[in-house]
């Protein structure tokens, strides 16, 4: 049975998937987590630090939500603060530093919303993030696990590749937050899921994410191996690539108007004109 | 603080109103506004004639021309890329006809009007954002102009003045609005690593995708007085903490008090105050 845009939300909410800390443990070894912005505290809700992807140095980013009832309250439910983007900078910069190649796990409804969060700037550290990361000259991957919500999402996903799970969803606003806003009902989140496209089936299409990664045997060994090859891969084409930076603006700089995917199809435009004539 | 000094204080008894640039005829049955305020009614033509502001100090809203109109030397403003409109890449129901609504209410294509522009005689580019289309949402359009604002800006080597209002991501345009906030964050840091100026103004409402992307990536942030300036409204902010907000939060004042804008200029002094930056910051300025 298909499943609708709603389900996968549903799916990519879901208590039992595994979380930033399953990924970091089932493909890389010898993980150490760092903590802290050196400006001002540790955000529980990003786990950064150093580990090997196989003999790779490599710099892991990841937004955990948690299990457990306390430590899901602990991590903020996976939203992170400004103080954990600010970490995440950091270490992406000290990453640059040791030319370790980044890989950021994303899984997140988005970021923190308070007062305090607000008073410590998170417009700003998410700018800030999305700028640096344009010019950081190492590869950065990012893999969105679950939930990609806006801008808390994006932070860390200004990546050369990015790949979604099967059911994980990527969108610029939540399904019931665009119902409430279209139609005052945020009941009718699972008519707006369908509107916002936000699928990896969808952003695959719309050219958003470069691959889907399947979950077959999702969160077993044989799953994460299967990762941690097309890791090794493409870190081994993006190392080669001389054009890396260039070719990380320009990734981003095609998403507008021109290319639209309707316009590109050349089915459709067959049609079109057939019905001018 | 002479930034902050905005509001018109009377020298002596002969300007009790404040002091006002020239006396303004008023027509009896002229139509006024009431200033949210001070409560005051207020003649258009010397609403207009004082920037859109009110003598009390409060700001009104301005239409992105009005603003290149009273910011901008007199005709000197180049609109470009004017073509550019959004398409509705998603489908998205009833996106196309809002777009047509908006459209003929606001007399905009799109939500951001970009050009070249000389003030107080230095020439640059700038982008004003405007309100009355759709809250100045960002689409792929908005995300487009902009964005080739400042690659034709760092071409011709000229710095960036940008009024941003802005209600955030456009979400009509789904996760290719999203992706503006990446699109144009870039642009801006090519801009700048080309060692260009950039100096977003922040007005009343700027919020969420737009705060979190080029609203805050200036050299040099300035602010309006009182404007809303956050990433999460402050409805939902509330609604999620269940905590009564402080008093001004997400305003101007409380940005500057938290360190993240540089300067708060009411409208009045803006024109002056970007004239002496822009000379601060020419490529021919003196020697010492």
């Amino acid at each position: 049975m298909n499943k609708t845009a709603y389900d996968k939300v549903k799916i990519a909410r879901g208590n039992d998937r595994p979380t930033g800390l399953d990924f970091i443990r089932g493909i890389f070894t010898d993980f150490l987590e760092l903590h802290g912005d050196r400006r001002y505290s540790d955000d529980a809700a990003i786990v950064a630090g150093v580990a090997f992807l196989n003999s790779l140095p490599v710099t892991v980013i990841a937004i955990e939500k948690g299990r457990s009832a306390k430590e899901r309250t602990l991590r903020s439910f996976g939203s992170p603060n400004p103080e954990g983007y600010r970490k995440a900078l950091r270490l992406m910069k000290q990453a640059e530093k040791f030319k370790r190649p980044i890989i950021c796990f994303v899984d997140t409804s988005g970021a923190y919303c308070g007062i305090e969060a607000e008073a410590h700037g998170q417009g700003q550290a998410i700018a800030e993030n999305l700028m640096t990361m344009m010019t950081l000259n190492v590869p950065i991957i990012s893999i969105l696990i679950g939930e990609g919500g806006s801008g808390g999402a994006l932070a860390l996903a200004v990546a050369d590749r990015v790949y979604m799970l099967e059911n994980a969803v990527y969108s610029v606003i939540s399904p019931e937050g665009c119902a409430n806003i279209l139609w005052k009902d945020p009941s009718k989140a699972a008519q707006a899921a369908a509107c916002l496209k936000l699928t990896a089936q969808d952003a695959l299409y719309y050219g958003i994410i470069e691959d889907i990664l399947s979950e077959t045997n999702l969160g077993e060994s044989t799953f994460y191996q299967r990762i941690k090859e097309k890791l090794l891969h493409e870190l081994d084409v993006l190392n080669m690539d001389p054009k890396l930076l260039d070719n990380r603006y320009k990734r981003f700089r095609k998403f507008g108007m021109q290319n639209d995917p309707k316009e590109k199809d050349p089915a459709e435009k067959d049609t079109i004109q057939g019905s001018v004539e | 603080m002479p930034l902050l000094s905005f509001t018109h204080r009377p020298q002596n008894e002969l300007e009790k109103e404040g002091r006002m640039a020239a006396p303004i005829q008023e027509d009896a049955g002229e139509p006024e506004k009431t200033c949210p305020n001070c409560r005051k009614p207020i003649p258009l033509s010397r609403l207009w004639a004082n920037h859109n502001t009110c003598p009390c100090g409060y700001h009104f809203r301005m239409t992105a021309r009005q603003r290149i109109h009273f910011i901008t030397d007199k005709d000197s403003f180049f609109e470009l890329f004017c073509g550019i409109k959004a398409a509705d890449p998603l489908n998205f129901p009833g996106y196309t006809q809002k777009m047509e609504t908006v459209c003929a209410a606001s007399g905009e294509v799109e939500a951001v009007v970009c050009g070249i522009a000389a003030i107080g005689g230095y020439d640059c580019c700038i982008f004003v954002m405007e309100s009355y289309f759709m809250m100045g949402s960002m689409g792929t359009a908005v995300g487009e102009k902009i964005t080739s604002l400042f690659e034709f800006a760092q071409q011709n080597r000229l710095p960036v003045i940008g009024y941003t209002v802005s209600g955030g991501a456009r979400m009509q345009e789904g996760i290719l609005s999203l992706m503006q906030m990446a699109k144009t964050s870039g642009a801006v840091k090519r801009h700048s690593d080309a060692g260009l100026l950039y100096i977003p103004v922040l007005t009343d409402p700027t919020t969420g995708g737009v705060t979190a992307s080029f609203a805050m990536e200036g050299d040099i942030i300035l602010a309006e007085p009182r404007a809303t300036i956050g990433f999460a409204g402050a409805r939902i902010v509330e609604q999620t903490t269940r905590k009564p907000l402080p008093r001004g939060f997400q305003t101007a004042e409380f940005l500057l008090e938290h360190g993240f804008v540089d300067a708060i200029v009411p409208r009045h002094t803006q024109k002056s105050v970007l004239t002496k930056l822009l000379k601060m910051h020419h490529p021919m300025r003196g020697t010492a």
